[in-house]
């Protein structure tokens, strides 16, 4: 599949901007202080609000992207709109309440961070709903962005800690490895099922021909690269796809990991390990689609 | 709504010949030329005339060859929309500008509401529906909605354009839902099929296979041992004999 940069660049930014939310909801930073409730606010809304605001740059029509928010009933990328729009609302609402009247009540945020929670899993199932990419069709997918989506955003929450200069809990440093060493597990069994995975449509099932012999493609339907094929059949990556694996892993897992665990309240270190995570999991990201392959590319003769 | 409404009984739909496609276009060409002019924005194109030339088509022909050695059939393979029942491009779209009608199953958009998203192109794994380089909304065969109720046109004209022009007869239109129809009964006698069934698509669209070559003929034909097999008569018995008189 084509790696739109908009796209990319929303799930990543909006899954991480989600998941430090739903920790700040949760109560983990102080946010008594002015300067750290500006700087908190700033990184949720800026995340997630930026996150969103690229997904409409690919539209074809950006400025009718209200129409996005109509067919929740059976569309995951509706869902995901109306969701994302909720749960920006609520944020609002939450961090006016923690500003004006005082700390939010724990048992009133939780209702927030379970529609954080679903409004990333929406985000997933915009791709892992698609049975047409084999790949993204799978219980993985989802489980993948959630776990980035919460790891990432405890990271982000280490480090906003840091800079606020305020202690935290043993067990909160011990979740925050786990969850990053979790997520990357969880992304390289992904990755193990879609290099094992044996196709379910073949050339011969798509042409109805399998009864005469093996199926090639003879010529094909026009002369230059239509829609389908710059859209579906994108191939740059996969020359280099196990390289860029290792890098993610390097830059989005193992560094951060290795940072945090041995500096947990440094702010500059943990600063550049939550920026070496967002390019991991940009990249990661990046092959996410450029990995995947498109059922209609066997009518152009890929072998899927 | 891009909720898939009840399965209609009438399912207007094509069946395909791949028996009788000679490949040569004509389908392709009728189907854009009737589409850029009708209903809607035109059916683009992008540097037409130039080195890398991109547009929107709603039919297109792949040719592929199928079995080994002397057994291999060139197959022609007209592609378009096929109207599915469970249309996954339907249920994608988050605007409700993709839609499936209730009256007669054909699948369309609404060009005003769409988007421009693409992934109800993403769903579809027939690569029926393609963007609109210059509009940036989805185009899609419409079943020449516009032609097959048009009671301006003529009765001969009140099917799609590809069906239409097309020389050899391997397209055909009608009510796949009625089992009666001259289109279901084709189906059934030629045992159709559909294009990749376990999508779980159900398409409305059929395709009926090539017919199985005639029986070979055991030993092939020698044009040297038809030759030495004649015998010459009139002027050229008299020009044989003459040269050969020549020695």
């Amino acid at each position: 599949m084509h790696p739109a940069w908009s796209i990319i660049f929303f799930t990543s930014a909006s899954g991480l901007g989600l998941g430090l939310a739903a920790w700040v909801v949760l109560g983990l930073i102080d946010l008594g202080n002015v300067i750290n409730f500006f700087i908190v606010s700033v990184f949720t809304f800026g995340l997630i609000g930026t996150g969103l605001l690229s997904s409409t740059l690919h539209l074809g029509h950006p400025e009718r992207a209200w129409r996005a928010l109509s067919q929740w009933r059976s569309s995951w990328l509706s869902r995901e709109g109306v969701l994302a729009v909720l749960v920006l609302s609520l944020l609002a609402v939450w961090f006016g309440w923690n500003y004006l009247i005082g700390s939010v009540p724990f048992l009133l945020g939780l209702p927030l961070v379970f529609l954080i929670g679903v409004t990333v899993y929406a985000t997933s199932m915009i791709y892992a709903s698609l049975k047409t990419v084999a790949c993204w069709h799978h219980p993985l997918t989802p489980a993948c962005y959630l776990l980035f989506s919460v790891s990432g955003g405890l990271l982000a929450s280490m480090w906003l800690l840091a800079v606020a200069g305020q202690s935290f809990i043993s067990e909160i440093y011990h979740l925050t490895y786990c969850l990053l060493i979790l997520a990357w597990v969880a992304k390289v069994l992904w990755w193990r099922n879609l290099d094992k995975q044996s196709p379910e449509s073949t050339l011969e099932s798509a042409t109805g021909l399998g009864s005469f012999g093996k199926v090639r493609p003879l010529m094909p339907p026009h002369t230059s690269e239509n829609y389908l094929q710059t859209e579906m059949g994108f191939v740059v990556a996969r020359r280099h796809a196990l390289k860029l694996r290792v890098m993610s892993i390097l830059a989005g897992g193992f560094i951060p990991l290795l940072v945090f665990i041995s500096f947990p309240s440094s702010s500059v270190l943990l600063g550049l390990a939550l920026f070496l995570h967002f390019v991991g999991v940009f990249i990661e990201r990046w092959l996410f689609f450029a990995e995947a392959k498109h059922v209609v590319s066997l009518y152009y003769g890929e072998a899927q | 709504m891009t909720s898939l409404p009840e399965p209609s009984a009438i399912k207007l739909g094509l069946v395909i010949d791949l028996d009788l496609c000679v490949g040569c276009q004509a389908c392709v060409v009728n189907c854009k030329e009737w589409n850029t002019s009708g209903y809607g924005a035109p059916l683009s194109d992008d540097n037409a005339y130039g080195a890398n030339p991109n547009g929107a088509w709603l039919n297109r022909v792949h040719a592929f060859e199928a079995g080994d050695a002397e057994d291999a059939k060139t197959v022609h393979f007209p592609k378009s929309c096929l109207h599915c029942e469970d249309a996954p491009c339907v249920t994608a779209c988050p605007t409700g500008a993709s839609f499936k009608r209730a009256e007669d199953g054909i699948v369309l958009v609404n060009e005003d509401w769409c988007i421009g998203c693409g992934l109800c192109a993403w769903s579809c794994p027939y690569g029926a529906r393609e963007m609109d380089p210059v509009e940036g909304v989805m185009k899609k065969c419409t079943l020449c909605v516009d032609r097959i109720y048009n009671d301006n046109l003529p009765k001969e004209d009140q099917i799609p354009a590809c069906v239409r022009t097309c020389p050899t007869n391997a397209r055909h239109f009608g009510d796949l839902g009625d089992p009666n129809s001259d289109v279901s009964k084709l189906v059934s006698a030629r045992d159709g099929f559909d294009l990749l069934p376990e999508q779980k698509t159900k398409p409305v669209n059929k395709y009926l296979p090539p017919r199985p070559r005639r029986q070979k003929d055991e030993t092939p034909m020698s044009l040297v041992a038809m030759a030495e097999a004649q015998t010459p008569k009139g002027f050229w018995k008299w020009m044989d004999a003459t040269l050969e008189r020549l020695g």
